[in-house]
């Protein structure tokens, strides 16, 4: 089977970059696209949750922040204890890993909906909630072992308000607050073209990406077994997990996927401020150079087939 | 014309330090501040400005002598150690003193 002409987007901006062409994403027109995706998922799930029942839904919150609060935790002793990574970089990677990969999401939905996959119709709240605990973990670990004055009002001031979360709640409350008959006339611009302005997204990351790659050779060997060990794990634990909270399997390969992302839109510019002694090309080689393309080539199928066999 | 000395500071530095870095300068006694974005690239490698985490900002200060190195004082021992800054201090001819006490 042809691969999902997203991916290629993804490569060809890859190839571009490595063959050093002068193809660029204007910065306004990536900001601008930044913010329709994430306009757009809130208001799609915002939409759909005016529509279906929210039975159960405390719980499969309450499941998911949990997850949300462990794999940072699990990830953090991973890099300190077999990576020997220095404590700073060890909880900046960590609060990557926590937090969540809004485009990733955005790809594995599409994959499922191609398939047709159901799944519930609420994800894009997971999304949002998801995007705190990491960091979060992160800042707290790496404060626990250099106590130090932390600007905390300002922190979680970047963490909370930080663009990603307030058009993620608030597409979900404009969408849910419309409902889907006047929300009809707003669909052909956030629904319908929403598949063509990912493909642009995707274009941007492949160059990103391939700036990444850089780094990469000079990060030695843990960081990229990490970059892939951690998402093959943690969308396993997500799989599992979410089939226990009764997500369907479609639901539960999300939530999977979601577990196995790393963030870099959020998590980098927090931890920079909130970690000051961490590397920033370590987290975003491992985020973005190794598991993002992994995510978006191999994980994707791989959280599927786990929360199919969860689901038994 | 009439002209009065003062020093131009200019901060070149990550973006993710914009709000922290204005803020400072206020509160050391700069009255006004002009941010741009900028892109660039030194001994640690490129910072294309491509995405977020890439980004970078210009600030520039005029002040008096006193209050633009207590500034540069500031942010050579808080940011130099961690973040990528580059900074300088240049002189200036200003007209109106009254805007840069």
């Amino acid at each position: 089977m042809l691969p999902d002409p997203l991916v290629l987007f993804f490569l060809l901006g890859l190839v571009a970059r490595l063959l050093r062409s002068d193809l660029k994403v204007p910065e306004a027109l990536y900001e601008a696209l930044a913010l329709y995706l994430l306009l757009a998922i809130g208001l799609k799930g915002g939409v759909e949750l005016a529509s279906h029942p929210l039975g159960g839904l405390g719980a499969k919150i309450a499941g998911v922040l949990a997850l949300g609060f462990a794999t940072p935790v699990v990830a953090y002793a991973a890099l300190r204890g077999l990576g020997r990574l220095p404590v700073a970089d060890s909880a900046s990677i960590a609060g990557h890993y926590g937090s969540v990969s809004v485009v990733t999401f955005a790809v594995a939905t599409g994959w499922l909906a191609s398939r047709g996959i159901a799944h519930e119709p609420y994800m894009a709240l997971f999304v949002a909630l998801l995007e705190v605990p990491g960091i979060l973990v992160g800042i707290a670990i790496s404060r626990l072992h250099a106590p130090g004055r932390v600007a905390w009002g300002r922190l979680l001031h970047e963490v909370f308000l930080g663009k990603g979360i307030v058009l993620l709640i608030g597409g979900l409350a404009i969408g849910w607050a419309a409902g889907p008959a006047q929300f009809a006339p707003l669909k052909p611009l956030f629904a319908d073209l929403f598949k063509g302005v990912l493909a642009f997204f995707l274009l941007e990351m492949g160059l990103v990406v391939a700036s990444q790659l850089g780094e990469l050779r000079r990060a030695g060997l843990f960081l990229p077994a990490f970059a892939l060990a951690a998402p093959v794990a943690f969308g396993a634990a997500g799989a599992w997990a979410g089939t226990m909270l009764g997500f369907t399997p479609g639901g539960a390969a999300i939530v999977a996927t979601l577990a196995a992302s790393a963030s870099y839109i959020a998590a980098p510019t927090a931890m920079r401020i909130a970690i000051p002694e961490a590397s920033p090309a370590l987290s975003l080689t491992a985020a973005l150079g190794v598991t993002f393309p992994f995510n978006l080539f191999v994980g994707i199928p791989l959280y599927h087939r786990y929360a199919a066999a969860a689901a038994g | 014309m009439d002209t009065h000395p003062r020093k131009l500071l200019v901060i070149i530095a990550e973006a993710a330090l914009e709000k922290a870095l204005v803020a400072d300068a206020k509160r050391l006694g700069a009255l006004g501040h002009t941010v741009h974005d900028v892109r660039g690239g030194g001994r640690h490698g490129t910072r294309a400005g491509d995405w977020e985490a890439d980004r970078s900002i210009e600030l520039k200060v005029i002040a008096t002598e006193a209050v633009a190195e207590a500034i540069a004082r500031h942010v050579l021992s808080t940011y130099c150690p961690n973040y990528s800054v580059t900074m300088f201090l240049a002189d200036a001819q200003v007209l109106r003193p009254e805007k840069f006490p």
